[in-house]
């Protein structure tokens, strides 16, 4: 079950859908005036998130490539009209409070870029955990912004009075322009815990199995489909360029490469090979003098060069 | 030839004025009406002027440290405190005078970049957050000599508002925008030192008169037109707040085009709004449109034809 903790971790912290995708913008603006709203507008979407993930990789071999979206929106817009039905009759207040935001969950992007970037090419099991992982960061993401306005704009946290006696609510936080202002910190904290780590070397990325980069600024077209192939994703290796450097035993990569496991070598690789550094071998060489070199190379090969900065860092 | 011809590198037009300097004229500027605001409001006015001022400068400090780049010294966030305090009613809570403070530089101006990278007046930014989140705090304008509505509020009932003491400013309002003549004092001094002209607040205050004479309902009636130029915050802003550097076209057309942009929206907020007041609602929007002001009056450099060709 190794992999769906890594799934649930993937979606509360490393892609969080809020903070980091910045994916189903519209109900993080708009719902979250108060913290419980927040919370079951994130749960209600939670489950349909699951359970749409579940059975859109159920049906992945039957749903043909053309009309794949259609599909996803009918299984989306079916689990939509379920959860619905089940809040009016449950919990009347809360479907008041979200109103016309939980129909609109069908078109919310971050269940159907699950669908389509997920469970579309991965077993039912860790599809499923993806939507429970994805549904979690965004109920902890719209939770965390509905307590912040709540507190603010009406002084309240979860209905309950918090702030002292001569407190005047900040009544911004309650209105649309303070949900902008919550979020953008909360993203800046955010981005400035993530960079830190990376200073210290402890990158979100580095931990479970995920590609060297974030999605949000991942420029490699195409990489979910290659990264997401049933299979390959848990062998795919976390790039070391350190360890060329000090000579270790052949990098993972190189080995994946050999082994064919995967149909195309994930992207770092492929860009080092295209760029012709490694002396045009389809596979990367292993050369204990590239430390030597790197410096000439960097100023060289333009493309990669973010790509040899984080090498340097890493040999500090 | 060679007599007539002198190659030099660049800079080619040197002048005195410093960051510092133009600050330190605004300043002395505002003092007519802080004065007024003080005399006409009694010490709590002073508290609160203090308060501000305190937060913004403290707020600038406190954020150069963390960037280790102090710009406390360019006397900026002392104007932007300034400012903001003239715009607030002198019974406001201190607390909310001082989170005004803190918003304006904090979120407004630092986190952009600081002084020249924000892309709206602080001071106004800050006075309509506090005015969309404390709005009743922010209009209750009594005090001990004049209770009840502004004199603009009651202008826009249809009641008789006494001119003469608009313009003295012995009237209700905000700590610094109710003496004409006190605005008007800073603003000459600050044309006669060439820190301001009057591109902006000229075609702003003209095209505000005849927007509110056209649509007023009162036609061209002196004392209503006087009693719209007199009232609210229009003298504060047209000569004080839109003149602002960070936050106005550059191009000459620009800023008439910027001017005439406020007339109409302050006359629009003004006249057919829920509310008495509008300019700086009008301000900080014609802010946001500055970059679109510029984009379209971009002067022709010599040698290109209009539209970047080469003649």
């Amino acid at each position: 079950m190794n992999k769906a903790g890594e799934r649930l971790y993937n979606g509360l912290v490393k892609e969080n859908p809020t903070f980091v995708l910045m994916l189903g913008m519209c109900p993080t603006l708009a719902v979250t005036t108060s913290a419980m709203n927040g919370l079951g507008m994130g749960l209600t979407t939670m489950v349909v998130l699951s359970l749409s993930n579940l059975f859109i990789s159920l049906l992945r071999r039957v749903i043909p490539d053309r009309v794949r979206i259609p599909a996803f929106i009918v299984v989306i817009a079916s689990f939509v009209t379920v959860v619905q039905l089940l809040l009016e009759a449950y919990l009347p207040a809360l479907n008041k409070s979200l109103g016309v935001y939980i129909p609109l969950i069908v078109v919310n992007c971050i269940i159907l870029g699950r669908a389509e970037s997920y469970a579309y090419s991965n077993p039912p099991i860790p599809s499923l955990f993806d939507g429970i992982g994805m549904g979690l960061g965004f109920s902890f993401a719209l939770t965390c912004i509905g307590a912040f306005r709540e507190l603010l704009g009406a002084g309240k946290l979860f209905g309950a009075a918090l702030m002292p006696e001569g407190f005047e609510p900040i009544r911004i936080f309650g209105q649309a322009p303070g949900a902008f202002f919550v979020l953008a910190m909360l993203v800046a904290v955010q981005n400035a815990v993530r960079n830190r780590r990376k200073k210290a070397g402890k990158p979100y990325e580095k931990i479970g199995s995920g590609c060297s980069e974030d999605c949000m600024n991942c420029s490699d077209q195409g990489c979910t489909r290659r990264f997401y192939d049933a299979g390959a994703a848990e062998k795919k290796p976390v790039r070391q360029p350190g360890s060329t450097a000090q000579g270790k035993a052949p990098r993972p990569v190189q080995k994946q490469a050999e082994s064919g496991i995967q149909r195309k070598a994930p992207r770092p690789v492929q860009k080092q090979a295209e760029s012709g550094i490694q002396g045009k071998a389809p596979k990367p060489v292993q050369k204990p003098d590239r430390a030597v070199n790197g410096k000439k190379e960097r100023l060289a090969q333009k493309q990669t060069e973010f790509e040899y900065i984080d090498l340097d860092k890493e040999e500090k | 030839m060679s007599q007539r011809m002198k190659v030099s590198s660049n800079p080619h037009i040197r002048s005195k004025a410093t960051t510092n300097g133009i600050m330190l004229a605004v300043v002395v500027a505002l003092m007519p009406a802080t004065g007024f605001g003080i005399y006409n409001f009694g010490m709590r006015a002073l508290a609160v002027i203090l308060v501000t001022v305190a937060s913004t400068v403290l707020t600038e400090f406190l954020f150069g440290l963390y960037k280790r780049k102090t710009t406390v010294s360019d006397l900026s966030a002392v104007v932007t405190g300034l400012l903001l305090a003239l715009n607030l009613p002198v019974t406001i809570p201190l607390w909310m005078a001082a989170l005004g403070g803190v918003f304006a530089i904090l979120v407004v101006k630092m986190l952009f970049g600081g002084l020249g990278q924000n892309f709206m007046n602080p001071a106004l930014a800050a006075r309509c957050f506090l005015l969309i989140s404390f709005p009743t705090a922010m209009t209750a304008f009594a005090c001990d000599a004049y209770t009840g509505a502004t004199p603009l509020a009651a202008l826009k009932a249809g009641e008789q508002v006494n001119v003469l003491n608009m313009i003295t400013g012995h009237t209700g309002g905000t700590i610094g925008e109710t003496s004409v003549i006190a605005l008007v004092a800073g603003a000459c001094f600050l044309l006669a030192m060439g820190v301001i002209d009057l591109r902006i607040p000229g075609s702003y205050i003209v095209t505000f008169l005849l927007f509110t004479g056209i649509f007023g309902g009162r036609g061209f009636d002196p004392a209503y037109l006087s009693a719209q130029l007199a009232g609210g915050g229009l003298m504060l802003g047209a000569f004080f707040m839109a003149t602002d550097y960070v936050t106005r076209p550059i191009t000459v057309r620009g800023q008439y085009v910027f001017g005439i942009f406020l007339g109409l929206m302050t006359g629009i907020f003004r006249i057919f709004g829920p509310g008495a007041e509008g300019v700086s609602y009008a301000i900080i929007l014609g802010n946001l449109l500055v970059p679109l002001i510029e984009r379209v009056t971009k002067p022709t450099a010599f040698g290109y034809e209009r539209g970047g060709k080469r003649a």
